[in-house]
C-alpha cells in the first residue's frame, strides 16, 4: 500500500481518534478475587527503574490455595473500566478484571506508525552487527534516509564467533530510513536492525513524522 | 599591610571553621563574622594601627569563642571536626612529618585510587650530634581539601588492593610501615577485586606481615579503617573519631529513616554518643594504644606544633615494636617510657634504635601481634585470668593440644614419613626390575601370549556418603497453602504447595531452582551426621558492652526469642565420619551480627580446630555485619578473627566458608572473605553494603541482581554455588579433597 497525502491523514486520524491503548488486565490463574485496590479514573503506574524493578501499582487480590497475590499493573495508565461483580467471586483464568488505558506518548506513535509504513529488516540471529563499509560511508556522506540500497547490496555484517555473515536487502530498490543499531552491537535474533521505504514514499514518512511531532508534544 | 591582610583571612577561615563545627549562630560568632567581612571589605580605608588593634580585639572574642567551643564539644562536632576541608590530611603529614617522600603509584587524580596514597619516605631522629635516618612505607588514605577526585578518603577496592601491593614491597624490603587512616569507610562497590574481598585480603596479609606497622587515626570508619588498620600499635587523634558506622547512618537504622530523608539532628547526636568513638572512649575500650594530643579544636593543615609531636609519637611508637621484639632492650624501654608523659615532644631522642629485625625477632613480633589483637575486647565478656576455671579450662586446652599433637603429629607424622620412604623405595625397585624383565616380556609377548593387565586399583579409596536415616522436614511445612515463587514472572514456575516445598523439595522451587530462606534448626539436622553435633562455649553471652540506650531489651528479646545466647553456634560434628568444627551465624539472632561474644566463640572454635586438626566450616545462616550497638569492640572482631583464621590455615587447616540468605558487611570483608574456599547456596546475597548504602554513597543505583551469588561468583568473590540438597555430600567431598596437609584424617 504506497503511502500518500491521503494515508498519511487516514493514519493520523485513527490516532487522533483514539490515543490510547487499551490494556485489559486477566485473572493469570483461579482463585477468589479478594479484593480490588483501585477504582475506575485512578491512575496506575507500570514498572519502573532503570532494570524495571520497582513493581507496578497493585491492581487486585487473587487468592488461590490461601495464597494472596497482588496483581499489578504492567502499563501505565488510567483504570477505564472495573468488572466490581468479580469481587469476592471466584474466577476462571483469563477472566478480563479491568482495563488500563494507557494513552499513548509521542515516542510510541512514532515507532507504531514507522512499524506500519517502513519495511523492517530484522536480526536473523543473535550477533554483533555492524554496517557494510560502502554503506556506512554512504550514510556518513549522504545521511540517513538518503542512500538507496538495491537487491543484493549489503547492508550489514553479522558477526558471531568470528564467523562473519552478510545480511544483503531483499527486494525492490529502498531507502535506509532507519538504521536501528550501533556500530558492534549484539542484537537479539528478531529484533529490527533497519526500516526501509521506497523511495518515493520517503518525503510522506518524514512529513508523517514531523506532523506526529507537532500534534503531541513529547 | 600585607601581614594585616593575612592575619584578617586567618581569622576569617578560624570563625568559618567554628561555625562548621558549631553551627552558623552558635554563640555569636555570625556577628563575629560579619564584622571581619566589614573589615575586609573596608580595609584599605582604615589606618594600619586601627586595623590593627580592631584584628586584636576581634582575636580576643574568637579566642573566648574557640575556648568555649573546646569544652563543650560532643562527639558529633569531633565528628564535624575529622571531615572539616581545613584539617591536615595525610599529604600535609607527607611534608611536614617526614624529611622527604615520594609517592609511589600515583600522582594526584593521575592515580588508581587518588583516595588512597602510598609513599616511600625518609624520617629523622636526632641523637646527640647525630642525625639518624629512617626508611618507612606511608599508607594512608588522602581526603584532600576539598577536592572532588579524592572521594572523601573513600578507597575503592583497587586503592586497597595498591595498599595491599605496597606493604609486600615493605616486606620483601624489610622496612616498617606508617599507616594514616583518614576515611569515612572505604566505597562500597563490588567490581573486581570487591570492596568487602579486597579488605579481607587486606586483613590476611597484615595479620602476618613481617615488619614492624604503626597505625595513626584520624577518621577511622570500620571496615575502610581495618583495611590499613591492623597494626602493632595503634595511635589515634585527640580529636578524631573511630567507629563502626558513621552516627549518620547508624541513626538512619535506630530511627528507621526512609532513603533520601535525613535524620534528624538530635538523632544522630544520641548515636555518636552512644557509639562511643572519641578518643578518649577507643582508648578505655582498648581499641587504640595512645592518644595523640591535638590542639583544643583540633589540629588544622598548618598546625606545625601538632606534625611535631606526630612525629615524635610516630618514632616512638616504632620504636616501641622494635624493642618488644628484642631481647636486650631494658634500659631503651625505660627511656621511651620515661619520655611518655611529656607535653612538649623533645627536639632530641635519648636512644637510637635500629629498625629491621632479625628472623627471630620478626617470629616474635608476629606472636605478640597475634596476643595483641587476641586480648582486645575480650575483657568486656568477663573472662578472668586468674579464675579456677579460667586454669582448668587452660590445662584442658594444653592437654587436648598434647593429646592431638602426640596423635596425628608425632605418630601420624612418623606413620607419614614411613609411607613416603616405603613408596620411593618400591617405585624404585620396580624401575629397578622393569629394566631386567622388559626384555623377557617383550619376548613372552612376541610367542603370542596375551598379555595380563592386573586390575587397576584405586589407590585412595574415598567412603561412599551414607545418606541420613530420617530427614528433619521444616515446621514451615505445616501449612496447607500454597505459596508463589519469586521467579514466577521470568520463569513461568507455578504456585508450589508448601508442605511439598518445605519437605520433599528442601525449600528449592522445582521449576526454577530459587531457594527459598529456611530456618538454622534444617541445616543442623540436615548436613551433619545424626547424633554428632556437640557445642561448645555456649555460655560466652552477648551483652551491652557500650551501655547503649534501648539495646538491652533488644538483646534480651533475642536471647528469649532464640534461647541463645548469641548470634553465633560453635560446634564439633561429623560429616561422613569426619570430624569437624564448626561455627554458625544464625538469622534469629540479631541479624546474625557480629559483635565481641561472636567474635570471641569464632576465635575459639578456630583454635579448637587448629589444635584438634579439624576442618574448620563456617556456615553463615546469615550475617547482617557488625554489631553496630557494641561499637569499635565489633569492628575490632574483623583483625581478631582474621588473625585467627590466618593461624588455622597457616597451620595447614582447611577452612571452608558457606554462604546462606544474605551476607553482608565486616564479616564478610575480614574472616569470612579471606577464605580460600568460599561457596554459596544458591540464591544468596553477599556483598559489603546493600543497596541503599551504595546509592546514598555513591549516587547510583544497582541493578536488583547486584548482590546475588551468580554475580558474586562472576567477580571471583566466591568458588562455586551448591545446591542445599547437595550440600552434605558437596561439604563431604571439599573434606576429602580441600585443605592443607595437617588435617587429622589426612
Amino acid at each position: 500500500m504506497a503511502l500518500d497525502n491521503r494515508k498519511i491523514n487516514q493514519l493520523l486520524q485513527s490516532f487522533r481518534a483514539n490515543p490510547y491503548r487499551i490494556f485489559v488486565v486477566v485473572t493469570p490463574h483461579t482463585g477468589y478475587l479478594r479484593e480490588f485496590l483501585v477504582k475506575e479514573g485512578d491512575e496506575v503506574k507500570g514498572p519502573s527503574g532503570k532494570w524495571l524493578e520497582k513493581p507496578g501499582t497493585p491492581l487486585f487480590i487473587l487468592e488461590r490455595e490461601k495464597n494472596p497475590k497482588t496483581i499489578r499493573a504492567k502499563a501505565s495508565g488510567t483504570i477505564s473500566k472495573v468488572n466490581r461483580e468479580l469481587e469476592g467471586r471466584f474466577v476462571e483464568a483469563f477472566e478480563p478484571v479491568l482495563e488500563i488505558k494507557h494513552t499513548l506518548t509521542q515516542k510510541e506513535i512514532v515507532a507504531e506508525l514507522l512499524r506500519k509504513t517502513l519495511h523492517i529488516v530484522t536480526a536473523p540471529e543473535k550477533a554483533r552487527y555492524f554496517l557494510s563499509p560502502e554503506l556506512a560511508k554512504k550514510i556518513e556522506k549522504e545521511g540517513e534516509g538518503r542512500v538507496v540500497v538495491k537487491p543484493g547490496d549489503e547492508l550489514a555484517i553479522m558477526s558471531f564467533m568470528k564467523r562473519e555473515t552478510p545480511v544483503l536487502h531483499e527486494g525492490p530498490p529502498m531507502v535506509v530510513f532507519r538504521v536501528f543499531f550501533s556500530q558492534g552491537q549484539m542484537v537479539e535474533q528478531g529484533e529490527p536492525l533497519f526500516g526501509l521505504c521506497l523511495e518515493e514514499e520517503r518525503p510522506y514518512v518524514e512529513k508523517l513524522i514531523a506532523r506526529v511531532k507537532e500534534e503531541w508534544p513529547a | 599591610m600585607r601581614e594585616l591582610q593575612r592575619y584578617l583571612h586567618e581569622l576569617i577561615d578560624r570563625v568559618v571553621y567554628l561555625q562548621d563545627i558549631k553551627g552558623e549562630n552558635w554563640e555569636g560568632s555570625a556577628y563575629l563574622l560579619e564584622d571581619l567581612k566589614r573589615l575586609k571589605e573596608n580595609f584599605f580605608q582604615i589606618s594600619e594601627k586601627d586595623c590593627h588593634h580592631l584584628l586584636e580585639s576581634y582575636e580576643a572574642r574568637l579566642k573566648i569563642l574557640e575556648d568555649r567551643a573546646a569544652k563543650e564539644l560532643t562527639p558529633y562536632e569531633i565528628v564535624k571536626i575529622t571531615r572539616n576541608t581545613q584539617r591536615f590530611t595525610l599529604l600535609d603529614i607527607l611534608e611536614n612529618v617526614y624529611d622527604s617522600y615520594t609517592e609511589l603509584g600515583g600522582e594526584g587524580d593521575i592515580n588508581v585510587d587518588p583516595a588512597v596514597v602510598c609513599a616511600r619516605a625518609m624520617i629523622s631522629r636526632r641523637v646527640g650530634d647525630k642525625v639518624y635516618l629512617h626508611q618507612v612505607i606511608v599508607i594512608g588514605h588522602e581526603k584532600g581539601h576539598g577536592e572532588e577526585f579524592r572521594n572523601g578518603g573513600s578507597a575503592k577496592p583497587w586503592g586497597n588492593e595498591k595498599a595491599l601491593r605496597y606493604m609486600r614491597v615493605a616486606e620483601t624490603e624489610g622496612i616498617p610501615i606508617h599507616f594514616y587512616i583518614f576515611t569515612p569507610g572505604a566505597y562500597p562497590i563490588e567490581d573486581y577485586p570487591g570492596a568487602a574481598q579486597q579488605i579481607a585480603r587486606n586483613l590476611y596479609f597484615m595479620s602476618k606481615l613481617r615488619v614492624p606497622t604503626v597505625a595513626f587515626i584520624s577518621e577511622g570508619g570500620s571496615g575502610g579503617a581495618e583495611a590499613i588498620g591492623l597494626a602493632d600499635i595503634r595511635l589515634m587523634a585527640s580529636r578524631g573519631y573511630y567507629s563502626v558506622i558513621s552516627p549518620e547512618g547508624a541513626a538512619a537504622i535506630e530511627g528507621k529513616i526512609k532513603e533520601g530523608e535525613r535524620p534528624p539532628r538530635e538523632l544522630v547526636e544520641f548515636c555518636a554518643r552512644q557509639l562511643k568513638i572519641t578518643a578518649e572512649d577507643n582508648l578505655r575500650l582498648g581499641t587504640i594504644d595512645r592518644i595523640v594530643p591535638e590542639p583544643p579544636l583540633g589540629a588544622r593543615r598548618n598546625d606545625y606544633q601538632f606534625f611535631k609531636r606526630l612525629r615524635y609519637e610516630m618514632i616512638r611508637a616504632t620504636d616501641e615494636v622494635v624493642l618488644r621484639t628484642k631481647s636486650l632492650k631494658a634500659f631503651r624501654s625505660y627511656a621511651l617510657r620515661r619520655k611518655k608523659e611529656e607535653e612538649n615532644p623533645p627536639d632530641e631522642f635519648d636512644i637510637y634504635v635500629r629498625w629491621d629485625l632479625s628472623e627471630v625477632e620478626i617470629e616474635k613480633l608476629l606472636d605478640l601481634r597475634s596476643r595483641k589483637y587476641r586480648q582486645m575486647s575480650r575483657h568486656v565478656l568477663g573472662i578472668t585470668k586468674c579464675s579456677f576455671r579460667g586454669y582448668m579450662e587452660k590445662t584442658q586446652d594444653v592437654g587436648l593440644r598434647l593429646y592431638h599433637d602426640f596423635r596425628y603429629g608425632v605418630l601420624k607424622q612418623g606413620q607419614k614419613m614411613i609411607q613416603r620412604v616405603m613408596e620411593d623405595l618400591s617405585g624404585e625397585g620396580v624401575a629397578f626390575l622393569k629394566q631386567l624383565t622388559e626384555p623377557l616380556k617383550t619376548a613372552y609377548d612376541l610367542l603370542g601370549t596375551r598379555p595380563r593387565r592386573p586390575k587397576a586399583r584405586v589407590v585412595t579409596m574415598e567412603e561412599a556418603l551414607v545418606d541420613l536415616p530420617e530427614l528433619y522436614v521444616s515446621p514451615l511445612a505445616l501449612e496447607d497453602r500454597t505459596v508463589t515463587c519469586p521467579n514466577a514472572e521470568t520463569h513461568g514456575c507455578p504456585d508450589i504447595w508448601v508442605p511439598d516445598l518445605y519437605g520433599e523439595f528442601c525449600g528449592v522451587c522445582p521449576n526454577c531452582g530459587y531457594h527459598f530462606p529456611l530456618e538454622y534448626q534444617w541445616y543442623l539436622s540436615n548436613i551433619f551426621d545424626a547424633k554428632s553435633i556437640k557445642e561448645f562455649n555456649e555460655d560466652i553471652a552477648s551483652g551491652n558492652p557500650l551501655g547503649f540506650e534501648g539495646y538491652d531489651k533488644k538483646l534480651a528479646l533475642a536471647k528469649k526469642k532464640t534461647g541463645r545466647k548469641s548470634a553465633i553456634i560453635t560446634f564439633q560434628a561429623r560429616i561422613g565420619g569426619i570430624s569437624l568444627i564448626v561455627a554458625m551465624l544464625i538469622a534469629d539472632f540479631r541479624q546474625g551480627t557480629v559483635g565481641v561474644a561472636e567474635g570471641e566463640k569464632f576465635i575459639q572454635a578456630c583454635d579448637r580446630a587448629r589444635i584438634t586438626k579439624r576442618p574448620f566450616l563456617a556456615f553463615i545462616h546469615t550475617t547482617g555485619g557488625i554489631r553496630i550497638h557494641e561499637g569499635t569492640l565489633g569492628v575490632i572482631q574483623m583483625p581478631r578473627c582474621t588473625m585467627a583464621v590466618r593461624e588455622y590455615i597457616d597451620a595447614g587447616g582447611l577452612y571452608l566458608v558457606v554462604y546462606d540468605n544474605n551476607s553482608y558487611a565486616g564479616p564478610v570483608a575480614s574472616f569470612l572473605g579471606c577464605s580460600p574456599y568460599q561457596f554459596a547456596i544458591r540464591s544468596t546475597r553477599i556483598g559489603f553494603a546493600g543497596p541503599r548504602v551504595i546509592r546514598e554513597t555513591t549516587g547510583e543505583d544497582v541493578p536488583p541482581d547486584y548482590h546475588s551469588a551468580e554475580n558474586a561468583l562472576r567477580r571471583g568473590h566466591i568458588q562455586g554455588i551448591w545446591d542445599r540438597r547437595e550440600l552434605r555430600k558437596k561439604l563431604y567431598e571439599a573434606l576429602l579433597t580441600m585443605g592443607g596437609q595437617n588435617l587429622y584424617y589426612k
